[in-house]
């Protein structure tokens, strides 16, 4: 087991991190966890392959939380950085939508693509794996809100990048034109009349409610503060 | 008011025969030197156009020759609004309310070509310039616009301040007048004339495929 913790030193007789040359477009060394998943997950595991160096492992979108789960807390494994979530629509109609987590793991140094494809005509609805990683929060509103995927089990679904009552549809889908649905005119005048701090729930704003759940250093620095303006 | 041209009555030009009164145009003339020479800029940098102001407030550009060191982040005591970088859709009525903010009489100054036309940006994200939104007095082109574009921006600028009538010109503190509906204060078929495609971007149907 080559676990190096994050922060920790190098033990001895381990080479310095160097840049990989060479790498194969296709094949080369897989990532071991996509064989572990496969032994732990059979069927929900599609296949596998392997990209300038990246593994990616499709999987069955109906079970991306358990996997992440799974991946997450095992000690084998200890994948505890999501890094990114995000889909693919593809120009072809006929093309399933996919749907991309990349994780990766800090004391195994390991990067790992998970896929799955969605179907593009039914309606696009895939588990939340909020609960999981807490980074997915922002990750998945991003996704609804260029794509219009669904996620179910997300805590606090809503548009992040454009604004609550944005009505032209979501942006990143092809079917989606360069420049929107409507006019110019009306999209300005759309957005005149939205008010600027919709975007913000009252929770975020409200700084007294969540004073608990503040980190130690800033709720001291505030309690200094007060009554300083 | 805005994307009209200012009307006779509103310029004043320093000819002596044309002067109805001695003490008045030498008046107004002392208060428009201490209004272009005491511009004080509300910066509204969203972009790349923001580095370059920076730049132009920075020791070696000095906007402090102008009288214009002094950054006011609260529209309440500024008087010109420079918008230096692209403003989304998100962002039009944040830059309409910091105008709606500012104290009369008041400019703006739109720096760079996203500012200005929406720039590279034609898409369903960003104003194809602000003017559509708030009236624009100088424009200054370049992406980014080098400090002396926009110091030569900020010297039209000043002449413009330096020939408005500023003794007895209701026109100079009138607002814009806001359609309630809409929101709008140009009308919807010149704001879609002003954002029309130019140039290889007309390849680029509205239509879905």
């Amino acid at each position: 087991m080559n676990v190096v913790l994050p922060g920790a030193a190098l033990p001895a007789g381990t080479c310095d991190p160097v840049t990989p040359r060479g790498i194969p477009h296709r094949g080369g060394d897989v990532n071991p966890s996509a064989d572990a998943l496969r032994a732990e997950f059979g069927d929900a595991i599609v296949r596998h392959e392997v990209t300038w160096g990246e593994t990616c492992v499709w999987i069955d979108a109906a079970r991306v939380r358990e996997i992440v789960l799974w991946l997450r807390d095992t000690p084998s494994q200890q994948y505890d950085y999501l890094v990114d979530v995000t889909a693919v629509e593809h120009r072809d109609a006929g093309l399933p939508m996919e749907m991309v987590w990349h994780v990766r793991s800090l004391p195994y140094r390991r990067f790992l693509r998970l896929k799955a494809q969605i179907d593009a005509a039914a309606e696009l609805v895939v588990p939340s794996i909020e609960p999981v990683y807490k980074a997915a929060n922002w990750l998945e509103r991003e996704v609804y809100d260029m794509f219009g995927i669904t996620f179910t089990g997300h805590s606090d679904l809503r548009r992040i990048l454009m604004w609550e009552s944005y009505a032209e549809g979501y942006p990143l889908r092809k079917d989606f034109p360069l420049r929107g649905r409507f006019s110019r005119a009306e999209q300005l005048s759309q957005s005149l009349t939205a008010n600027p701090e919709a975007p913000y729930s009252m929770e975020e704003l409200n700084v007294v409610d969540a004073f608990h759940e503040l980190p130690a250093d800033m709720r001291e620095r505030l309690l200094r503060d007060r009554g300083q303006g | 008011m805005g994307l009209m041209p200012a009307s006779p009555s509103s310029v004043v030009a320093y000819d002596p025969p044309s002067q109805d009164g001695w003490v008045t145009t030498r008046l107004e003339f002392l208060v428009n030197w201490g209004r272009a020479n005491s511009l004080w800029p509300m910066p509204f940098g969203t972009a790349c156009c923001a580095i370059e102001f920076m730049a132009t407030a920075a020791s070696r550009f000095d906007l402090a020759r102008f009288g214009m060191e002094r950054m006011s982040f609260s529209p309440r005591q500024a008087d010109v609004l420079i918008c230096a970088g692209r403003v989304p859709f998100k962002l039009a009525p944040v830059i309409r309310r910091i105008y709606e903010q500012m104290p009369q009489p008041k400019w703006v100054i739109s720096m760079g070509a996203c500012a200005s036309t929406g720039g590279m940006f034609d898409n369903y994200a960003v104003v194809q310039g602000i003017d559509t939104i708030i009236p624009v007095d100088v424009y200054v082109p370049g992406c980014p616009p080098r400090p002396e574009a926009l110091i030569h921006g900020i010297m039209m600028l000043q002449d413009k301040v330096k020939q408005t009538r500023s003794l007895s010109n209701q026109a100079q503190y009138d607002e814009i007048a806001i359609d309630p509906t809409s929101r709008l204060y140009i009308p919807p078929a010149r704001i879609d004339e002003l954002s029309e495609p130019f140039g290889n971007s007309v390849h680029q149907t509205r239509s879905a495929p």
